[in-house]
């Protein structure tokens, strides 16, 4: 009588065996955590410093010693990809973590409390409005260049889309028995929430957050090839694109690899992403 | 058991109306009065969109009344502020209809438990641990189920579990929300049961709600008829199962099993749905599917006639039920 393979049993502990049985997750998966590592690991890695000049090596094709080609500067190509990793995985990171901070805080006082709820979703459903590159362009632009205002800005870009989802699921969550047994119980209202709600959201939060870790890599590109983003000093993948673009006739690499880092990166991302809401939709999940 | 003692909680006109998305007004439970003695159980019984849930649910304040009164151990629940109603929560639980959505998925059943001993100011610590397999033990689980989650449970067990949820806090007083339509025939029983014995070892009242007559029958002191939000019959059950004065518990009977072959009974079968409660009947709201309705019926909302020994009918041809 227990013990059986409930829907919601295979949700947790086996989520990581589940994903293995679904090829394009588990190449997203693969493909993510060796980026991952890549990046983390990129001092030990690099076989040249990222700003190490060298003139006299410079716009050379890939070779044995130079495994992407060099750039304007004789940089080593390869180096700067990985250390601009460091930079772009890491800004990717903070403005989940951002997003989430103000999009879970709304979306839960949003879906729980009715009184918030029109508010709020009309804020959220007006900052939604906004094309995504034009507001973190528009923020950036009144906050200044610099890596913590381009986390802030896409921060708040991201957010009302967390928002929408956790307001969704709050309101279906915030009827459930087990939270009028909280209720009855006495517990308090804050405790209720991060509990019985927070907890029971978290399946649509990590998917949605993937989406976002991939989205903002690529915001974060994007404002960098605009210049509005992080200083050009500091490699990312979005200023060697920009850099690189002036030389793309006579050494096209200096934008190749950064541009695949991006393309790889992000598309192994979503199919994470796509992988990861079939299995934690509650839809779905029943009849596995 | 004297009959002076004053009820454990006297409900009185309770009344809740919902705002309904075009600005009407939805009048879920309609001056509904009944009491609870200390000890006992009484069955709210009603199809479903009788108000019987929300009638419960209001009683412990989990949704706002609307109006009325709710008297427990001499204190009116509605006048309550809700922080002085936390005082009264764990004094007053609920058991849930369905055992799959009444419990958290995601904690584990000490957490689950570990949640109402907060509730109650249990320590930490060792004892609590004791406690969680005491009330395990109780309610016919293994001390060790307590590291598991929900999910690893059957329907039954899971009900159980919400059932020392309610235990662990000491309540006086349980609205028991079908707790066991949701289950298999076969396990009802056993839940019923427990019910029963857990009623009686800790001198429990109880606010059983059901909709149908038999299951209340087997548990139940009084029995309380409801239908489209307003009181039919109300009295001691061995009255409204033995001597029924309203055409819509006849009905009900009607319907309900009895393995008894020697025992009358009459064939009333209800015809069509329960009305909306957005535009019910006027008059008395059962007129429109009663088979003994008059057109006086559609009139005047029959007043409760109390026919003695605390059995009450609100229908005005009672008489010719006799």
């Amino acid at each position: 009588m227990a013990a059986t393979a409930g829907a919601g049993m295979a949700r947790e502990p086996n989520l990581l065996m589940r994903i293995a049985s679904r090829p394009t997750a588990l190449i997203g998966l693969i493909i993510v955590t060796i980026v991952i590592v890549l990046s983390v690991l990129a001092p030990l890695i690099a076989p040249y410093a990222p700003g190490q000049i060298a003139v006299r090596f410079r716009l050379q094709g890939p070779s044995l010693a130079h495994l992407m080609g060099t750039d304007e500067l004789g940089r080593d190509v390869f180096s700067r990809v990985l250390h601009s990793g460091r930079t772009s995985l890491g800004v990717g990171f903070a403005v989940v973590i951002f997003a989430s901070l103000i999009g879970v805080t709304l979306g839960l006082v949003a879906g729980f409390f009715r009184r918030f709820d029109a508010p709020v979703s009309r804020l959220i459903d007006a900052m939604m409005a906004f094309p995504d590159i034009l507001l973190a362009i528009a923020l950036v632009a009144a906050l200044g260049p610099s890596a913590t205002n381009v986390v802030i800005a896409l921060g708040i870009v991201y957010a009302p889309r967390l928002a929408r989802v956790v307001r969704a699921s709050t309101l279906v969550i915030r009827e459930l028995p087990y939270v009028e047994a909280a209720r009855a119980l006495g517990v308090p209202t804050p405790v209720i929430l991060v509990r019985h709600v927070l907890r029971n959201v978290t399946s649509p939060l990590l998917v949605q957050a993937t989406f976002i870790f991939a989205n903002a890599i690529l915001a974060e590109a994007g404002l960098s090839f605009l210049g509005v983003g992080i200083s050009p000093d500091i490699p990312t993948w979005g200023t060697m694109i920009s850099v690189g673009r002036q030389f793309l006739d006579q050494a096209p690499w200096i934008m190749w690899f950064p541009g695949s880092a991006i393309i790889l990166t992000v598309l192994s991302l979503q199919l994470l992403g796509d992988g990861l809401r079939d299995f934690l939709d509650p839809r779905l999940a029943k009849d596995v | 058991m004297s009959p002076v003692e004053a009820p454990l909680l006297s409900v009185e006109g309770l009344s809740k109306r919902f705002l309904a998305r075009n600005g009407r007004v939805v009048h879920a439970v309609s001056d509904v009065s009944f009491s609870v003695r200390k000890g006992t159980t009484v069955g709210l019984v009603g199809e479903s969109g009788s108000g019987k849930t929300t009638a419960g649910r209001t009683v412990l304040r989990l949704i706002e009344p609307s109006g009325g009164k709710a008297v427990f151990d001499g204190v009116d629940l509605f006048s309550l502020s809700e922080r002085e109603m936390k005082a009264y929560r764990k004094r007053l639980q609920i058991i849930f209809q369905d055992p799959f959505s009444s419990l958290n998925p995601r904690m584990r059943i000490d957490a689950i438990l570990g949640e109402a001993l907060d509730a109650a100011r249990f320590p930490r610590g060792s004892a609590r641990k004791d406690r969680v397999a005491e009330l395990l033990s109780i309610v016919g689980l293994s001390p060790d189920h307590a590291r598991r989650f929900p999910h690893e449970f059957s329907g039954g067990q899971r009900q159980r579990i919400g059932i020392a949820r309610a235990l662990a806090v000491e309540p006086d007083f349980i609205v028991a929300d079908e707790p066991v339509s949701a289950l298999d025939v076969s396990v009802q029983a056993q839940v019923l049961n427990l019910m029963g014995d857990l009623q009686k070892r800790f001198n429990l009242s109880m606010l059983f709600i059901a909709h149908d007559l038999s299951v209340v029958e087997y548990l139940c002191d009084d029995v309380v008829v409801m239908y489209l939000g307003r009181v039919m019959e109300r009295g001691p059950s061995r009255k409204v199962y033995a001597a029924s004065r309203h055409p819509y518990t006849r009905a009900l009977l009607a319907t309900a099993p009895i393995p008894d072959p020697t025992r009358r009974r009459e064939r009333v079968p209800l015809q069509g749905d329960i009305p909306s409660p957005l535009d019910p009947p006027s008059g008395c709201v059962f007129r429109t599917r009663c088979p003994m309705a008059i057109p006086a019926c559609a009139d005047i909302v029959p007043p409760v006639a109390h026919l003695g020994g605390d059995h009450h009918v609100a229908c005005i041809r009672h008489a010719e039920l006799a």
